[in-house]
Parts: C-alpha cells; sequence; structure tokens
C-alpha cells in the first residue's frame, strides 16, 4: 500500500479502516539464503537494501522480542557526519546523504530533520581540534561551519555565555545534522523489507549456531532450526551474548546508556547541540519533549537502566549550559545497552567462520549510521567484500594496528 | 465568581483565604486546597486544551495521575510550564494560566483540528508530509512543533536555588496512606531507623479521602494521630511533599522534595531538594489508581475519576457538580454516590455495567443495571450523558470508576514485570521486585482498608526480622472490609463516537484498533505508534484500558498482553532539582595555583585550563591586546627572564626500594640508571602502544623519585600507575602519593634565570653551570633556609629551572621571585607565552599527545625500550603502526611569511585534490614567533622526516582558506639546544 | 549502587573509577614466543559476560586501592569485594 495525502484523506473518509499490516507475521521457512540475525535498524535496513538494491528477496530476519526493540527504539534520534577519521567519516557521510532521501525512497515519513548539530567548544585545544574534524568533513564531501561566540550568541541567546565555569568560545556546526523520528526509521525500513517478500519473524530467539566444519549452515531458533547459506549477526546490546554461541569473543564491552526526555514544551531549540566541557547534549522533539543524554554509566552491563549519579551528572551539564530549562521537568529515562568498542568504533565483517558475518560495535553511534550500515552489510554479504567505505571497520583492525579512535582514548572502551 | 461548588466538610482552613488567579480572573480559596479544589469550588470546569485536538478539557483526577488539567504557574522568570492543578498547593497570591491553545481557553483557534480528527488517526504522518521533501524542515515540521508542545519555558534562567542530600535508614516507607502509617508505625516502634516520605502536602493518602474509619476514628483523625506519634520518635523522618520516584541499585531511591512551591516566593530558600536515600529495607506503600471507562466523548470537562469526585467533596469540601451521576464497572464506585448524596448533593443515576443488586443504598439516586454511558453533550462543560438504551440523563458531572490500578511503578523499575490478577482486574507487582523492597496495601492488590492496614505491619515487621530487629506486639489498627467487587469492563463498544483512552495525547479506542489492524500489535509498538501512555502523566489512567482493548483485539490474556516498562520517574522531576548547585560558575570545582592571588594582582587574564585556572597572559597598561602581552612576555623571556606558575603539572613522588624498577616499567625509555641528582625526560605509553603523557622525572635519592606528568593527564597518569603497582607487579616496593597540591613550582626561564636564582637560593647551595648542569636536581634552601627542590629543565629552549616550594609559600615565592628580578627586568608569562615559546622548541603537548599519536609518529620511535619489560612496548611494534608513510611530527612555516597559520588545517600535496583521498596530515599547533617574526606550526605529515624543504598547501575549507607552507624541521629556534646548556 | 570495600565497609560507587574485566591483572608474558598475539587479546578482546563479571574499580575518592569486584551484569548485585592486590598475588603476579 503507498502512502499518501490522498491515501490518508480517503482513509479518513472511510472510518479508517482500510489499513492494511504493515508487515506480515510469516513463521518461518526451513531455509533462507540469508538470516540476518535481529531486527533492529540495522538488521531492517540490511534486509531492506539486500532486497532493494542487490536483488535478493529469500532472506528472513529473525527477532528475539519485537521489530525494532533494540537500541532503534530508544536512542536519542541524532543524525550528522561530523566524523574526523578517515576510516568513518567516508561512511557517516554516505549515511547522511541516504538519510536525506530516504523517506521518499522507502515511502515512509520518518521525519528526518535537518535542523543542525552544533558542538560547543570551550577551550583553544578544543577549538583546533574541531576545526581539524570540521577540515576532514569539507574533505569527505560533506558540511562544516565555525560559528564564533558572537554568532552563536546572536543565534542561541539563551545559552550561558556570561557566567560559565567553562565559557563557550565557539562551536560547530553540521547544519545538515539533525534528527529523525527513530522508531519510524525501523517501521519503515520493516516495511519496505517486507513488501519485498523479506520475512520478519518476531518472538524468535536465536539459540546457537549450526556450525558445520567451519562454515556456519543456519541457525537454531526458538521456533526450530532455519537453515541459511549464509548468517549475518546484527544485534546491538548482545553482540558478546550472540557470538558467544559461535565461540567467539570480541572487542567490544557492553554498557549502558541513558536517556531523557522532559516534558512537552513549546519551542525552544531550534537544533542539536551539545556542551563540550561536561556530559551533555539535547535537542526538542516534534512533539515538544527535550529529548537529552551525556555519557554512559561506565560499567559493564546488560541490565537497561542506569543510576542516579549519570542523571545528575547530565542534568548539571544541561543547567551549566542552559540554565533557562530549570523549570522544564524530566518526564522518563532509560537505559540502552551499547556495544562499546575497543576504538570507539564499529565493525562490519566476515568472522573466520565462514557463512558468518558480524555487524555491531557501534557504541553510541548507531542511529545515525542506520543507512550506511545496511546499505554496506548488504553489500558484503550479497559481494562478498566490504563495501568502499567501510573497508576499515575490520575486526582484525586490531591486531593489524590500524586503530579507528577518533577520541583517542585507546583501548578502553567506557571512554569512548 | 464566588464559591458557588464549597460544601461542608473538608480538611480545608476556611478562615484562611487564599486569592489567585486563572488566566487573570480573581478567585479565592482556602488554605488546605490545591489549585485544581479551588478552581473547582469556583465553578470553573474548563481548564485547558488537550494537545492534539485541542478538545476542551477539565480537571479528571485529584492527585499527580492528572492528565488534562495542565496549567502555567507563576510568571516571568518562575513561569513554570505543564504543572498539574490536582498537585499544586494554593497559595495566596498564586497566578495560573492556562496553556496550549491558540486565542483563548474558551475560543482556541487550534480545535479546527478536532474536526480534521478523521484525517489525523494514529500515526498518519508517518503517511504524508514527505512531498516535496524540502517542505518538511520549512513548512510542516515547523507548523507541527508549533502546535504541539504543552507549556512555555520562560527562556530565562531559572532564578530558584535547588539542593541536594543524602538520607540513610534501615526503613523507607513510600507512601503515608493506611499501608504505610501501618508500616511505619510498626518499624518505628520496633526501633528501627525509618524514612516515611510522601508526595502529598497532608499525609494519610485515601484516608483523607474517604469516610471510613480506622480504630473507631475517622480515618483522617487517625492518620493525622498514627502522623504525630510517629514525629514524636526520634528514629523516624517524616518527608511530607516528597516523592520517591526512582528505585535505584542496591537500595538507593531518588526523592523530590518540594520545599517552597507552596509559598508565594521562596524566600530565599532552596525550591526543592534532591534526595538520595540510602535504605537496608523498603516498603513500597504507593497504593493505587483508579482508571476510567472508555465510550463515546468521554472527556468532557465534568467526567471525573469517581475517588477523585470524592476526594473533592470529602477532603476539599467540593462539589465538582450539582447534577452528578456515576458509571462504574465495581462497588468502589457507590462510595462517590452514597459520599456526595450524604453531603447533600444530588445524585440522579449510578450506572453500574454489572447486572447486580445495588451496592448500597443511596437517597434519592436511581440504580441502572447492566446499562452503560455511550455518548455525551456539552462540549465545554458537561450537560447531560446518553446511555445504551438511548435515555439522556442531564448532569453536570459524571464519576466514572473502571477499577483502581496498584501503583507498582517502583516495583519494575529495575526490569520487574508486573502479574495479572484476574480476581481484581489489575496488575500487581511481580515476584521480581527490587532487592530489598517489599510491596504492602493497594500497591500489592490488597484493596480493602483493611488488608491494607494489616498486611502493612506484616510487611513492615518481615523486614524488621530481615534486618535483624524484634518487630513491636502491636496490634495493626483496625477496620471493616469494604466492598471491592470488580468486574473486567474496559470500554463501551456501542459508542459511535470517538472514546478517548489517553486524554492528553487523544488516544482514543479507534486509534488502538487501528494500531492492531496495521499490525503494531505488541504493547511497545501500540505505546509508540499511537502516543499512548507518553505524555506527562505516563498513562497512568490511560495504559491499562487501552492495553485490555489491545488483548480483545489479539485474544491475549492481559497477562500475555503484558505492559509496557515503567521507567523512573515517577513523576516528573525538574532539571534545575537534578542539577542541584552545579550551575553557573559552580558547574565544576575551581582549583587555583599557589602564585593565583598575586597574579590576579598583577594584570593577569586567566584561563580555564581542566579544573585549574592558569594565568594566561599579564596585561600590561597600552597593550593593544592579547598579542601584544604575549610577543612581550616572549620576548623579554628569551632576552632576560621569565617566571611561570607550573604547579598544575602533575607530581608524583615515587619511593621505595623498588622504585626504579617501577620507573623502569611504567616509562617507555629506560629509567634504570638514572643517577642520584638527575632529571631525565620520560615518555609514557598506553598498553595499546600509543603515546599516553609525557614529562620528567628527578632522582632525589637513592629511593626517591620525583614525578611531573602533563596537567591534563596528572589524576590519569596516577590511577594507571597505582593500576601497575598493586595489579601488574604487586610486590614491587615502591609507593606513591600524589604531590600536585603540595608543591608550588616556578619556572624561572632566560639567560638571566640563574642570575635570578642565585639572590633568592640561599648561599652555600651551588648553581653554577659546572655544579648544577642541564638534567640536575637537587634540595636546596631559599630565602634563608626554606627547603625547596630545584630542576634545571627547560620547556621554553631558554637556560631554565624549576624551583618548587611547599604550596603555602607559593604566592609569597612569586614576589620573591619577582621582587628578585627587578633589576633583569624579569616578567612573569602565562601559558600563552609558554606555548609559542614550546612550539618555537618543537615540543609536544596536548594537540600533539592528543592519544591517536605514537612515538614513531611524534619521532621518538627509538625511545621506546625493546629490551626490557614496560607499559605498551608490545603492541606499538604492530605492523600498521609503524608503516614508512606513517604521520610524522615535523615544522612548518608559511611560504610567504606574512601568512598566518591555522592549526587544524590539513595538508594537501601540490597538484592534488583537496579530498579526504588525498589527505597527507593536519596542522597540529601555531603561533606567531616573536622571535622569528612571522607564523609558524608544528604538524603531523605523512613521511614527514623526509620530506622537509618540500612546499605543500595546508588547507582550510572551513575558514575557505589554503596557503602553501613549507616542511621544516619543528626545532625553530636554537636547534642544537646550546642555550639550554649555558 | 554500593560497593563493599574489604577495608573501608560500604561505599558509594560514585567514590570508584571503573576500568574493566579483572582478566587485566594477567598481563602476558613479554618475552614469551606469541607475546604479540597474547597481548592483542589481552588488549582487545573480552568475555563480557551476561552474568557474573569480575572487574576492576579503583577507590579514587578514597583509599586509592584497587578492587576487584564480582557483580552480576544483569542484575549489578554484587556478591564479592576483594583487594586487587591479593587477586593479582593469587594469580600468581609479583615482581
Amino acid at each position: 500500500m503507498r502512502y499518501s495525502a490522498f491515501k490518508i484523506f480517503s482513509q479518513g473518509l472511510t472510518g479508517n479502516k482500510g489499513w492494511k499490516p504493515v508487515w506480515r507475521e510469516p513463521d518461518p521457512k526451513p531455509e533462507y539464503d540469508i538470516v540476518i540475525v535481529g531486527a533492529g535498524g540495522h538488521g531492517l535496513s540490511t534486509a531492506y537494501y539486500l532486497a532493494k538494491e542487490y536483488g535478493m528477496r529469500n532472506i528472513a530476519v529473525v527477532e528475539k522480542g519485537w521489530l525494532g526493540s533494540g537500541n532503534i527504539g530508544r536512542n536519542t534520534t541524532i543524525i550528522r557526519s561530523n566524523y574526523l577519521l578517515p576510516g568513518n567519516e567516508p561512511f557517516y557521510e554516505m549515511s547522511l546523504k541516504l538519510w536525506e532521501g530516504l523517506e521518499q525512497d522507502f515511502n515512509y515519513n520518518a521525519m528526518v530533520s535537518q535542523r543542525s548539530i552544533l558542538n560547543l567548544v570551550h577551550s583553544d585545544a578544543q577549538r583546533d581540534a574541531f576545526i581539524r574534524r570540521g577540515n576532514a568533513m569539507f574533505l569527505a564531501g560533506a558540511d562544516a561551519e565555525y560559528a564564533t561566540a558572537e554568532q552563536l550568541r546572536a543565534e542561541l541567546p539563551f545559552l550561558n555565555y556570561d557566567n560559565a565555569r567553562f565559557p563557550i568560545k565557539g562551536g560547530l556546526f553540521q547544519r545538515r545534522g539533525g534528527t529523525v523520528r527513530h522508531d519510524a526509521v525501523a517501521w519503515g525500513y520493516a516495511r519496505g523489507a517486507d513488501e519485498r517478500g523479506v520475512d520478519i519473524i518476531q518472538n524468535c530467539e536465536v539459540t546457537g549456531f549450526d556450525i558445520e566444519n567451519g562454515k556456519c549452515r543456519g541457525v537454531q531458533t526458538s521456533r526450530g532450526a532455519i537453515r541459511a547459506k549464509k548468517v549475518a549477526v546484527c544485534v546491538a546490546g548482545s553482540s558478546g551474548r550472540v557470538m558467544a554461541m559461535a565461540g567467539m569473543r570480541l572487542p567490544i564491552e557492553s554498557h549502558v546508556l541513558q536517556a531523557f526526555v522532559t516534558e512537552g514544551l513549546k519551542p525552544v531549540l531550534p537544533g542539536v547541540i551539545t556542551f563540550g566541557a561536561g556530559h551533555f547534549y539535547v535537542s526538542q522533539s516534534d512533539k515538544g519533549g527535550l529529548v537529552f543524554g551525556g555519557d554512559i554509566d561506565g560499567y559493564n552491563t546488560y541490565a537497561q537502566r542506569g543510576n542516579l549519579p549519570v542523571v545528575e551528572d547530565v542534568a548539571e551539564g544541561g543547567m551549566a549550559i542552559m540554565p533557562m530549562i530549570g523549570r522544564a521537568r524530566l518526564l522518563r529515562s532509560w537505559g540502552g545497552i551499547m556495544d562499546m568498542s575497543m576504538d570507539g568504533s564499529p565493525f562490519i565483517d566476515k568472522t573466520h567462520i565462514e557463512g558468518l558475518f558480524f555487524n555491531g560495535g557501534w557504541c553510541y553511534g548507531g542511529f545515525k549510521a542506520t543507512p550506511a550500515s545496511g546499505f554496506c552489510y548488504a553489500h558484503l554479504l550479497a559481494k562478498g567484500e566490504p563495501h568502499p567505505v567501510a573497508t576499515q571497520m575490520r575486526l582484525d583492525r586490531f591486531k593489524r594496528g590500524n586503530l579507528i579512535d577518533e577520541k583517542g582514548q585507546g583501548n578502553q572502551p567506557n571512554l569512548h | 465568581m464566588s464559591q458557588t461548588n464549597r460544601i461542608k466538610g473538608g480538611l480545608i482552613d476556611r478562615n484562611q483565604v487564599m486569592n489567585f488567579t486563572f488566566n487573570g480572573k480573581a478567585m479565592q480559596g482556602h488554605a488546605g486546597d490545591t489549585l485544581a479544589s479551588a478552581l473547582l469550588a469556583n465553578g470553573q470546569r474548563l481548564v485547558g486544551r488537550s494537545f492534539k485536538y485541542h478538545r476542551p478539557r477539565g480537571i479528571f483526577t485529584a492527585g499527580s495521575e492528572e492528565p488534562n488539567a495542565l496549567v502555567q504557574l507563576r510568571s516571568g522568570a518562575y513561569q513554570e510550564p505543564n504543572t498539574r492543578a490536582t498537585v499544586a498547593e494554593l497559595f495566596d497570591g498564586l497566578t495560573a494560566t492556562s496553556q496550549n491553545h491558540r486565542g483563548s481557553l474558551e475560543f482556541d483557534l487550534m480545535a479546527v483540528t478536532d474536526l480534521m480528527a478523521p484525517f489525523l488517526s494514529a500515526g498518519f504522518y508517518y503517511k504524508t508530509f514527505m512531498w516535496p521533501r524540502a517542505f518538511w524542515e520549512k513548512l510542516y515540521e515547523p507548523m507541527i512543533r508549533k502546535s504541539a508542545g504543552l507549556g512555555s519555558l520562560s527562556m530565562e534562567e531559572d532564578p530558584d536555588s535547588y539542593d541536594k542530600g543524602f538520607v540513610h535508614c534501615d526503613l523507607l516507607v513510600i507512601g503515608a496512606g493506611p499501608s504505610g502509617l501501618s508500616a511505619a508505625l510498626a518499624a518505628g516502634r520496633a526501633g528501627a531507623r525509618v524514612v516515611l516520605a510522601d508526595e502529598d502536602f497532608t499525609p494519610g493518602g485515601r484516608l483523607n479521602a474517604e469516610t471510613l474509619e480506622v480504630d473507631g476514628t475517622a480515618g483522617a483523625d487517625w492518620a493525622a494521630q498514627a502522623i504525630a506519634e510517629l514525629a514524636a520518635m526520634d528514629n523516624v523522618r517524616i518527608m511530607t511533599r516528597t516523592t520517591v520516584y526512582g528505585a535505584y541499585d542496591h537500595g538507593i531511591y531518588g526523592a523530590l522534595e518540594r520545599c517552597t512551591d507552596h509559598l508565594a516566593s521562596s524566600g530565599g530558600k532552596p525550591r526543592q531538594i534532591l534526595w538520595r536515600i540510602y535504605s537496608k529495607r523498603a516498603v513500597l506503600a504507593a497504593g493505587s489508581t483508579e482508571r476510567p471507562i472508555a465510550f463515546g466523548n468521554n472527556d468532557r470537562p465534568g467526567v471525573m475519576l469517581a475517588g477523585a469526585v470524592r476526594t473533592y467533596a470529602n477532603r476539599y469540601g467540593v462539589t465538582p457538580g450539582q447534577q452528578v451521576a456515576v458509571f462504574t464497572n465495581n462497588d468502589d464506585g457507590w462510595r462517590t454516590a452514597a459520599d456526595l448524596a450524604a453531603n447533600g448533593v444530588a445524585i440522579n443515576a449510578i450506572i453500574d455495567t454489572r447486572d447486580a443488586p445495588a451496592v448500597c443504598d443511596v437517597p434519592g439516586a436511581r440504580h441502572i443495571r447492566n446499562a452503560a454511558v455511550v455518548d455525551t453533550v456539552g462540549r465545554k462543560g458537561l450537560k447531560s450523558v446518553t446511555l445504551t438504551d438511548g435515555q439522556v440523563i442531564p448532569v453536570d458531572c459524571l464519576a466514572v470508576s473502571g477499577g483502581w490500578s496498584p501503583n507498582v511503578h517502583l516495583t519494575c523499575h529495575q526490569r520487574g514485570r508486573p502479574t495479572w490478577r484476574e480476581d481484581i482486574c489489575a496488575f500487581v507487582p511481580g515476584a521480581d521486585l527490587p532487592p530489598g523492597m517489599a510491596v504492602a496495601g493497594a500497591a500489592n492488590g490488597s484493596m480493602t482498608l483493611a488488608a491494607a492496614l494489616t498486611e502493612g505491619r506484616a510487611v513492615a515487621n518481615a523486614q524488621i526480622k530481615a534486618l535483624g530487629m524484634t518487630p513491636s506486639r502491636k496490634a495493626a489498627p483496625k477496620a471493616e472490609d469494604e466492598p471491592r467487587d470488580c468486574a473486567p469492563f474496559w470500554h463501551v463498544g456501542e459508542s459511535k463516537n470517538r472514546a478517548w483512552l489517553d486524554l492528553q495525547n487523544d488516544v482514543t479506542v479507534k486509534d488502538v484498533k487501528q494500531s492492531y489492524r496495521e499490525g503494531f500489535r505488541s504493547v511497545e509498538h501500540l505505546k509508540r505508534y499511537t502516543t499512548l501512555g507518553m505524555a506527562t502523566d505516563q498513562g497512568k489512567t490511560a495504559n491499562i484500558p487501552a492495553l485490555a482493548i489491545m488483548a480483545e483485539c489479539t485474544g491475549k490474556t492481559l497477562q500475555d498482553t503484558g505492559t509496557t516498562i515503567f521507567r523512573p520517574p515517577y513523576t516528573p522531576v525538574p532539571l534545575g532539582a537534578l542539577g542541584g548547585r552545579s550551575r553557573g560558575k559552580d558547574f565544576r570545582p575551581y582549583r587555583l595555583t599557589p602564585s593565583h592571588k598575586w597574579a590576579s594582582e598583577n594584570g593577569a587574564t586567566f584561563v580555564e585550563v581542566g579544573n585549574w585556572l592558569r594565568a594566561q597572559w599579564y596585561a600590561r597598561p597600552g597593550e593593544q591586546g592579547w598579542r601584544d602581552s604575549v610577543d612581550r612576555e616572549v620576548e623579554m623571556t628569551r632576552n632576560s627572564v621569565g617566571i611561570c606558575d607550573v604547579t598544575t603539572l602533575g607530581k608524583i613522588d615515587v619511593q621505595g626500594k623498588d622504585a626504579a624498577e617501577f620507573l623502569n616499567k611504567v616509562y617507555a625509555n629506560g629509567f634504570a640508571k638514572l643517577a642520584v641528582g638527575k632529571v631525565r625526560y620520560g615518555l609514557m605509553l598506553r598498553e595499546d602502544g600509543i603515546c599516553y603523557d609525557d614529562g620528567t622525572t628527578a632522582r632525589m635519592g637513592e629511593n626517591h623519585y620525583v614525578m611531573t606528568t602533563t596537567t591534563a593527564n596528572a589524576v590519569l597518569v596516577f590511577r594507571r600507575m597505582e593500576f601497575a603497582r598493586q595489579c601488574l607487579w604487586p610486590d614491587l616496593d615502591v609507593h606513591l602519593i600524589s604531590t600536585t597540591d603540595g608543591w608550588a613550582q616556578f619556572a624561572v626561564a632566560g639567560p638571566n634565570a640563574r642570575n635570578l636564582l642565585r639572590k633568592v637560593i640561599d648561599a652555600g647551595h651551588d648553581i653554577s653551570n659546572e655544579a648544577f648542569p642541564f638534567m640536575g636536581c637537587g634540595e636546596v634552601t631559599v630565602c634563608g633556609g626554606m627547603p625547596a627542590r630545584l630542576f634545571r629543565i627547560s620547556f621554553s629552549g631558554e637556560l631554565a629551572y624549576e624551583i618548587a616550594v611547599p604550596a603555602r609559600y607559593g604566592n609569597s615565592m612569586m614576589q620573591v621571585l619577582m621582587e628578585a628580578g627587578k633589576e633583569f627586568d624579569a616578567v612573569p608569562y602565562g601559558t600563552e607565552a609558554l606555548g609559542v615559546m614550546r612550539i618555537e622548541k618543537g615540543h609536544a603537548a596536548g594537540n600533539e599527545l592528543n592519544g591517536q599519536t605514537t612515538a614513531y609518529n611524534l619521532g621518538m620511535g627509538k625511545m621506546v625500550s625493546q629490551t626490557k619489560e614496560c607499559i605498551g612496548n608490545v603492541l606499538s611494534q604492530r605492523p600498521e603502526m609503524l608503516l614508512e608513510d606513517a604521520i610524522k611530527l615535523v615544522g612548518f612555516r608559511p611560504v610567504d611569511r606574512s601568512q598566518k597559520l591555522i592549526a587544524g588545517s590539513h595538508f594537501i600535496t601540490k597538484g592534488d585534490e583537496a579530498t579526504m583521498a588525498n589527505d597527507q596530515g593536519w596542522m597540529t599547533s601555531v603561533a606567531y614567533s616573536p622571535s622569528l617574526g612571522h607564523s609558524i606550526g608544528l604538524g603531523f605529515i605523512k613521511s614527514g622526516d623526509t620530506r622537509k624543504g618540500e612546499v605543500v598547501r595546508a588547507v582550510s575549507p572551513i575558514h575557505g582558506t589554503e596557503i602553501e607552507v613549507e616542511i621544516v624541521s619543528a626545532h625553530f629556534i636554537d636547534p642544537e639546544g646550546e642555550r639550554l646548556r649555558a | 549502587m554500593i560497593i563493599n570495600h574489604p577495608l573501608l565497609g560500604p561505599r558509594d560507587a560514585a567514590e570508584f573509577v571503573y576500568l574493566g574485566d579483572a582478566s587485566l591483572i594477567d598481563r602476558p608474558d613479554w618475552q614469551a614466543e606469541d607475546a604479540a598475539e597474547a597481548f592483542y587479546e589481552y588488549g582487545y578482546l573480552r568475555d563480557n559476560p551476561a552474568g557474573q563479571h569480575q572487574e576492576l574499580w579503583y577507590h579514587e575518592q578514597g583509599d586509592r586501592s584497587w578492587l576487584v569486584v564480582t557483580r552480576d551484569t544483569l542484575t549489578h548485585e554484587i556478591s564479592k569485594v576483594e583487594m586487587a592486590r591479593d587477586v593479582a598475588r593469587s594469580r600468581g603476579r609479583s615482581k
């Protein structure tokens, strides 16, 4: 069913009774060409692009819970391509370009809103680093803009310029950055994949891999065995647990990142703003809530919840940079499990087990990567080789010494 | 308007009259009123507009679960959006305005959206607004955003202050209703340290809202007596106006106390306090929340929850209407009818969905069995209701009860899931409670007063035993078991008109059914697709009926349907309270250098360096800008002598028999053979082989070393060294102590440095070049016997020393040095001049040691020993870290010397296109060199060490500039190092 | 969270700094034949279990002890807290 204003009009006149299910609820078939493990954003976009761009349709996406139940449904919705390193920036810029055409592509309004993202600068060294980054973005064909404190004061008068512990000295804008309605991304991809024949099988937990002579032949699930020529794992937040079933240890630790939203407010913030001297970033949703977050709690965990010190730390950052939000109320806080990799950058790669593929380690940056991650994973699955923008996102890079460490924090995941 | 709806009774103080305004209209209420009860007393039924359809709305509940009656409280910078009128205590002078309408509350222009409702069903926006693409940000989204949102922020800084505190207790009792009071009494009598917290301003919970009796006295009176008994106990702390909003790990609860929200002005006191309650055990006695039944146009002002209606009557002495009907699926709804009738309010009908006899006798009320309300009339205030059989009953208030849902929220904050209990039609706490928590009373599904009182005591006693204490033997308070039968009935199927579930977000029964039809069938999909339960009330009244309707659609049980996840906070918490005092300049503490006072008296401009404030430069009269000052400081230092406070560099005292061996393991270069009285530059790697920090270490004695680190890494290096000491080599005899704050340290640099120091250091200490050569160190005395440490090290490249004295003498030492330096025209210099001089010397600092670069990149690869055990040397040898064309640190100067270099510009080989593929490296640090008279820079460029003399382009597309630069040695000044050895 | 410090008793976790898996104590022999591989695994690969996890916490706002805490990553329940130095010695580390 194609969505349009006309469709809404005609349905509205007939009591909205003619809408069809956005996805089927198929039973698993005994065998597929590709089984994707995990119907999160990346798994669904992988299925979508496999079907749409690479003509592969005999695909199942198996999901332990409900589709979109992972981090695609619990992130702070930011998209951007303001990365520094060659191993990352072209990939994220490709992702941003895919975001820009996504809704027309899959005929679903995911509310891609290029409202801009601003990284505030509070020291000369930080300015130098952001100029370096902004220039790297230009070199990769992205946009960037450096604003002085005076320019910011004119554009965002509500920030704390005059009584700040760490004064605002400027900021790096990416005007093409912004936010997206996160759940709608999962739904749009699911709908697009389903329309093209992909089986999305919810409430179907993978309990093991069928590995025979070093080759992966399929998966065991709570709904029976499913054979597959290729198995593509894509289970952010559970990567360690799932790959352990294939006997693999990963360069990943799982941590919780909390996120927060306030009660709805009339428009306050034009775009995304990040504080450079504390842990706080914020945007405003179309419903009016301030959506914000900060740093991970910092200890290994699989519990999708955090603790008070981080809640307070984040709020302190918010009050420091925009003290006019003091009377806005925190409505809800939640947590998502981040697969924090050893250099803060992800993996889209084959494994040493033939037919078993791995996509993960997105830290807290997986949402913005959703389109490109799916596209590149689909490319790898279909062509057998990495997509040109994802050539460095390999599992063996640590052994080789080719790190993609944007923050320069080294092999301690909770610092990325 | 006068208080036309005021009736007798209630817990209000009629002698205290409170004046307030709503939308500018002057009204009066009494002490003990909430804004909601006062508005109802004044006959104000219309109080707000809904989120999506801008439907007129009235007060729906009498508590923190309120979805409709959100107002903007106070004005100016104190403006407080989305305040629930049902919990806002009335104070004299209160001003409130309604929100989310264009034009007046009565004539909201946005109400036109209600007419468009057929086209605005669940998720409509996902299906349109896509064409043309650019219109989303420019047209559709701004339109949506403007009409969405609720109240407004003032956009001014929050003028109130907030505080934070810790409370420790044996037992935390959450909720001071019947079960909570019973629990607190039991625990208090047993001698436990008890905290009893309640969100209300008058403890007692439903006891204040009911006409039930406890131990033969009126419930509210019994509650007051219980509170009095508890207040007299030293081991009990009663916290009213305090909402326990979250259950966190290991018995830690978050709570918000509203200290001055009930006053016209906070009067300089904190508005609210965020408490972290550390409990050994907890009893959740949070009561239950009534839920509505969905029927056509059930959102009219005047349609209210039945329990709330009698709360207004019994507690506040207000009747929400003059002609009232009750619509219920349970026995409890009848009590509303009985209580109002007892107050002389006309009860026109009791419409019970059950085909059952009357629960009690209500004078004048018609009992209509096996019936339901299908529709209502009265857009801005209820006028009548229509029943399934078509009969119309004129009413101005309909009290609806769909049963009560236990407040299980906090039981689920650690991922517990509630269990459905068919017999009471409600979710009750599951087995997986937060450790240490027990649940009592209605929150646990024990719905009658007698059960709540008994269970409160029993649960508290069990907790007391678990704490190893002896429970009190005093019996539980007694009450009658009131009838609580409830039959599942969620919505009126016969209703043709929209029937609301989530009042605030305008989610109707049709939306739930459409959600099912479109495949959004899991409760999380339902929530996310329809926005059910995502409003400021988090669906406290709406969720269960909506889940029940979804369960009907899917044919599943409610147990299998489940709930969405309950998350903190239980009720919304202001960000100001969560931020506390950490805002403005107090966001983080300041660390001041020992000479801060002197510097501030001598023209210093300060800069934040981590938590430190350091002198950035010292302006002199007549200087036109910072560059004038910095250039002068550099020139005067290089020509004579300059002094800089370098205390912020980390200092670590390393002592022990194995100190040398230990240092040899934590530094990448050799330290085993450093002689006493000598200093060595040390390079520290992370275990992954990347450069981590650098500094110097001085051997002060056989088993005593003094290490310096960079300012930024002082804490981190110490942490890692403790890790190495305790976890990697636990038997090394070595001890570490941070002495960063213990010693004030000053760099004295320039050709006259020695001459100056000779005047300060006591005679008898030979600091001649021969006796105290470059990289020497030793203990000396200054100013006639004060102990000091002297290090002959140089960051500036000049003849230089660093002299350290106990920190408390730091400010004096600065004065002494400056006084002694007068004859040399000594100058204090700040971090800018320091930076210029280190760039002139090609020393790496934070911009180069950025955690991404190796010793190989820095041109120090050979320093990394491969012949000893040390942190980082193995992984530093990974093949792709040692590529021939790796980036190398070199110097740059503009071909046209008048051009200014830009830190962060990237290098592109001449003739190549400026793309990421052609990126050769970047400029890390730049400065204007007063010594050379032009801009200079340091930077990393591929194979830089073999490209000296080559001209490349330094591009900065973000500035739109590009200049040609020559690759040169990073040592711009005195490359042979003659000066520092002079 | 609250960590029951073996010397100091229960302390708020906010006083501590977290490092990671206690396997970081087991630093490989730098002279071993397979040192490169061993250091790669030591530095980069983690069990990352869902359940009992032995992990390193540093009492930075306290006595500067490194502790090995055994904590369940699903429930956050802490079942054991030891001095890291004792654990290191028991695992055979010395000088």
